[in-house]
């Protein structure tokens, strides 16, 4: 069968690539446009680590097709640092050691900052639910909140 | 496989039609994704009904709300005029998945699936909805509850699919609840779920209920003798405690990992209950 002609936005550059019908915006990230950032835990959308955004909004890109991504936005982890200067996420999460092995880290940080768009200080319950896709087999999750919460915080007194 | 994406209703229809037995319609991809990686599916074809014009539409309609099949539930719960009309239905729909589930799974895409835990389905049920089909022969409107059959299997024919879910106009006093039992806080699969949608007088007698269960049959259940147990009482203990036993009645579930028959029928009546205390406090306008 053969591949589709995709063009789409990643991180703000455009992009395009060729994809089989049945691959997912996941393996294209990862095998065919070298952002291997986006990581694969179940591939069934259980654990949020493929986590990015289309359109600004927060998926699985483990759920959806690379066809799919035709003239969208997505953003992905690459996309987080501006240069070398690392997000205020990315900071706190270093700051209160809120990573083990790293494999949720990328998903878990797109899926926060795409929370803190939208509620820039959300409670910490909120904080749990929406992160609740997010799946996590190191930290017990405490020090993942204490990040977003706290990079939250540092956010809106930089506004 | 081929990957479609029709511009429009009728070419959509036109290539479901084409490949009736191994075509099979995208919309969040929640489920179709999952089960074709488990190879539980295989499709020649699939048609992603998202570039269709309408389909990310929520528009007023007669009163009520015409929610286009590819709206995911995050953009529903954004939507104020549905939250308010149909809350009910809104957090059925929000309580799938986790937030990035939450941003491509759509109501249609739930009744289509035809899982008789189906979080949306008792509430829309419940709320008396109506799905539009497209189909060779042109569009229909089909009640909600005419569309799953059996696990997995709908009555949508050859070259159909659901275009929208129209929510009917909502009278004043009125309002609707969902609620399921799990046995988790987040991210499960519904042991049992109930929707509950109910008008009251301005005394505050219920003079139509309609009640709907989910996870305790093949399909969803619309409970008439709950619905009559409600109709005509002032929503007090003694109408609760029968709207829960006929509830309980009604309800025939499997024994499961998830739950036994006797627990899913005592719990039918239990989410019956309450579910129906919060549509009442909605509709009174104290919730």
């Amino acid at each position: 069968m053969s591949n589709i002609h995709v063009t789409t936005t990643i991180n703000g550059d455009s992009v395009e690539y060729l994809c089989a019908p049945e691959e997912t915006l996941l393996d294209v990230l990862r095998d065919r446009l070298g952002m291997t950032g986006s990581k694969e835990g179940c591939g069934t959308g259980d654990c949020g680590a493929c986590s990015v955004t289309v359109d600004g909004r927060l998926v699985c890109s483990c759920l959806m097709l690379g066809a799919e991504a035709e003239g969208r936005e997505i953003a992905t982890i690459e996309g987080m640092a501006a240069g070398e200067v690392l997000h205020p996420l990315q900071r706190k999460f270093l700051e209160h050691a809120a990573l083990q092995c790293g494999i949720c880290t990328p998903g878990i940080l797109v899926a926060a900052k795409a929370l803190l768009e939208k509620n820039p200080d959300p409670s910490e319950e909120e904080t749990r639910y929406w992160l609740a896709g997010n799946l996590c087999r190191c930290t017990g999750y405490d020090k993942v909140i204490r990040a977003v919460m706290d990079a939250a915080a540092e956010m809106r007194e930089a506004s | 496989m081929r990957y479609e994406a029709p511009q429009t209703v009728e070419s959509a229809v036109s290539i479901l039609s084409a490949t009736p037995a191994g075509c099979h319609v995208l919309a969040g991809g929640t489920d179709l994704l999952v089960r074709m990686r488990a190879g539980m599916s295989e499709p020649e074809v699939i048609v992603d009904i998202k570039r269709i014009a309408g389909m990310h539409e929520i528009s007023a309609e007669e009163g009520g709300w015409r929610i286009g099949a590819a709206v995911c539930g995050a953009e529903l719960g954004e939507h104020e005029g549905v939250c308010a009309a149909w809350p009910g239905v809104v957090e059925a729909l929000e309580l799938i998945g986790s937030t990035q589930v939450q941003g491509r799974a759509t109501l249609a895409g739930n009744l289509c699936n035809a899982s008789p835990a189906a979080d949306s389905v008792p509430a829309m049920v419940a709320a008396g909805a109506v799905a539009r089909v497209a189909g060779p022969d042109g569009t229909r409107d089909v009640a909600v509850q005419d569309v799953p059959t059996d696990p997995g299997k709908t009555s949508l024919g050859r070259g159909e699919f659901v275009t929208s879910i129209f929510l009917p106009a909502r009278p004043e006093r009125a309002s609707d609840a969902y609620l399921r039992f799990i046995p988790r806080t987040e991210m499960d699969i519904a042991v049992v779920g109930c929707g509950v949608n109910l008008e009251l007088d301005a005394d505050g007698t219920c003079t139509q209920a309609r009640v709907a269960l989910g996870a305790v049959g093949p399909k969803v259940i619309l409970v008439e003798d709950a619905a009559a147990a409600l109709a005509g009482s002032a929503l007090d203990d003694a109408a609760l405690e029968r709207l829960a036993a006929a509830c309980s009645q009604a309800a025939s579930p499997i024994d499961d990992k998830r739950g036994t028959v006797a627990f899913r029928k005592h719990v039918a009546g239990v989410l019956a209950r309450r579910a129906a205390i919060i549509a009442r406090d909605r509709a009174r306008g104290e919730a």
